[in-house]
């Protein structure tokens, strides 16, 4: 039984009857409690779509997305979502940024400021708690955008190229702690990226999507053992091979 | 160290200089025409000060009816201008629909409702504060509007994501503080016009007749006493930075805290 299911997925946006784009056309993936999975494709392949459906913030034409036992219509803070750009409130704090989805359920505001604490010192920046966004680094920023998705406890993570406006050594440190929030905290991540060695050195499967129509090309397994080597042999040969596939729908 | 504390002297040095030096031509320039109804001078206006504040002026009186003219006008044009301006920007259709009439009545300068002022209000304290309210409503009208439409889409989506789903929560939580610092300077303009919009309207009689700075400045023209109307023009310039500093300072204080720049 799959934990996350997303059936028959299709998402038309349209211009007028003559100039209908169809972004997603019959999508379907089941993921299981616990993996990581990565959206890779060309831009216009629908990924980030089809997170934002996940996510409740768009509605698919047709099809349905399943999440344990429920149907996924508005959205929901069981499904916390890291955004590509920088999301968190500037007229907030670390801490109030952290605690806020936890304001928002009612939750009184010591039980919310220790909660939101804890996901601060989860991501390393507990000596910014009362720190306000523009006074920290991008890196940093989207470590508080990770604590701030965790702390109402998401049953599934959506990630949308969370590190895409991050300099390269940076995004390698990102990545590797994601993996270590995502093994103490058990997640369920969805993740989109452009990077296909991102999406190697962090996936237990790589969802392949080509463009127009958005499809799901191939769904490849990454059996690597972690922590990964991003020289290793094996890592260059699924990158490889990842690559070509993606390669083959542009020629 | 040394080269900042230098610079600090500079930053005393050469504004009081600019202005004693103001001073100094301004007493030439009165002492050259001769004659203290075309120009006062520099001490013909500082004595008129003197005798006003230690004679049968009215100064302390004048700032206080001014300033509840303003403060009424001020307060009005707050609460319309923030209400109807983030009802515009966050409702497409209410925009649509009230826009045309926004923009028929927003070229018409504010001084043009005096007579109008006047007769629904009568030559009250009202009238006057009418007027600064006109003045003052659509600067704080247009730039909340603009703040409400410009609320990033990514801090929209982020709350929703985080269970704030209800229109007034996502409008108190992240669309009114993402909109402050262009709200802000709104008003900031809006106090400028409204000041100025308070001589205009007291000058034609908005107001309850006795009091108020427009209102003397234009008494004192007729007694042909123009030192006493350039110490009132004197008080009015200071009035109107001084509020401007204070809101300012006021501002900054809150708004530094997570903003790079200041106003």
């Amino acid at each position: 039984m799959s934990y996350l299911s997303i059936k028959n997925i299709s998402k038309k946006f349209n211009g007028g009857e003559a100039d209908e784009v169809v972004a997603l056309d019959g999508i379907n993936l089941d993921i299981a409690d616990n993996e990581f999975i990565c959206l890779v494709g060309p831009s216009g392949c629908g990924k980030t779509t089809l997170l934002r459906i996940i996510a409740g913030l768009e509605t698919a034409t047709s099809g349905t997305v399943v999440l344990t036992d429920h149907e996924i219509t508005d959205p929901d803070p069981e499904r916390g979502m890291v955004f590509q750009e920088y999301s968190l409130f500037p007229w907030m704090t670390v801490s109030e940024n952290v605690a806020f989805g936890l304001e928002m359920k009612g939750i009184d505001k010591e039980t919310r400021n220790a909660k939101a604490l804890e996901y601060i010192d989860l991501v390393g920046l507990k000596q910014f708690k009362n720190s306000y966004p523009h006074e920290l680094s991008g890196g940093m920023r989207q470590r508080v955008a990770i604590a701030r998705a965790l702390a109402t406890d998401p049953a599934v993570l959506l990630m949308d190229e969370p590190f895409g406006a991050l300099d390269a050594r940076t995004r390698n440190t990102m990545q590797r702690e994601l993996l270590a929030i995502c093994e103490r905290t058990k997640k369920t991540v969805l993740f989109v990226t452009h990077s296909v060695d991102e999406a190697v050195f962090l996936s237990d499967r790589v969802v392949i999507m080509s463009a127009r129509p958005g499809k799901i090309q191939e769904i490849v397994e990454i059996n690597l053992p972690r922590p990964r080597d991003r020289t290793a042999p094996d890592f260059g040969d699924l990158r490889r091979h990842i690559l070509n596939m993606m390669g083959e729908q542009t020629s | 160290m040394a080269s900042k504390k230098k610079r600090d002297i500079r930053s005393i040095l050469l504004p009081v200089s600019a202005v004693l030096m103001f001073i100094v031509i301004w007493q030439i320039a009165g002492m050259f025409v001769g004659n203290a109804f075309i120009m006062p001078s520099f001490t013909d206006t500082l004595s008129a000060f003197i005798n006003m504040v230690t004679g049968d002026g009215t100064i302390a009186m004048d700032l206080y009816y001014s300033l509840m003219h303003f403060a009424m006008g001020m307060t009005a044009a707050l609460i319309v201008g923030i209400c109807v301006g983030a009802a515009m920007g966050w409702f497409y259709d209410f925009n649509r629909f009230i826009n045309p009439v926004i923009e028929l009545f927003r070229p018409i300068p504010p001084l043009a409702w005096i007579p109008f002022a006047i007769i629904w209000f009568g030559l009250s304290n009202f009238a006057a504060g009418f007027i600064i309210f006109i003045g003052a409503v659509f600067p704080i009208l247009v730039n909340t509007y603009t703040g409400f439409r410009n609320v990033p889409k990514v801090f929209l989506e982020a709350g929703k994501v985080l269970g704030c789903n209800t229109n007034i929560a996502l409008i108190r939580r992240i669309a009114f503080p993402s909109a402050y610092p262009s709200i802000i300077s709104g008003i900031r303009v809006a106090m400028g016009v409204g000041w100025m919009c308070l001589v205009g309207a007291e000058i034609f009689g908005a107001g309850s007749g006795k009091y108020g700075l427009g209102k003397n400045l234009w008494t004192y023209y007729n007694l042909h006493q123009m030192p006493n109307v350039v110490v009132y023009m004197i008080i009015l310039g200071l009035i109107g930075l001084l509020i401007d500093i204070l809101f300012r300072h006021y501002v900054n204080t809150q708004m530094l805290k997570w903003q790079d720049d200041a106003l």
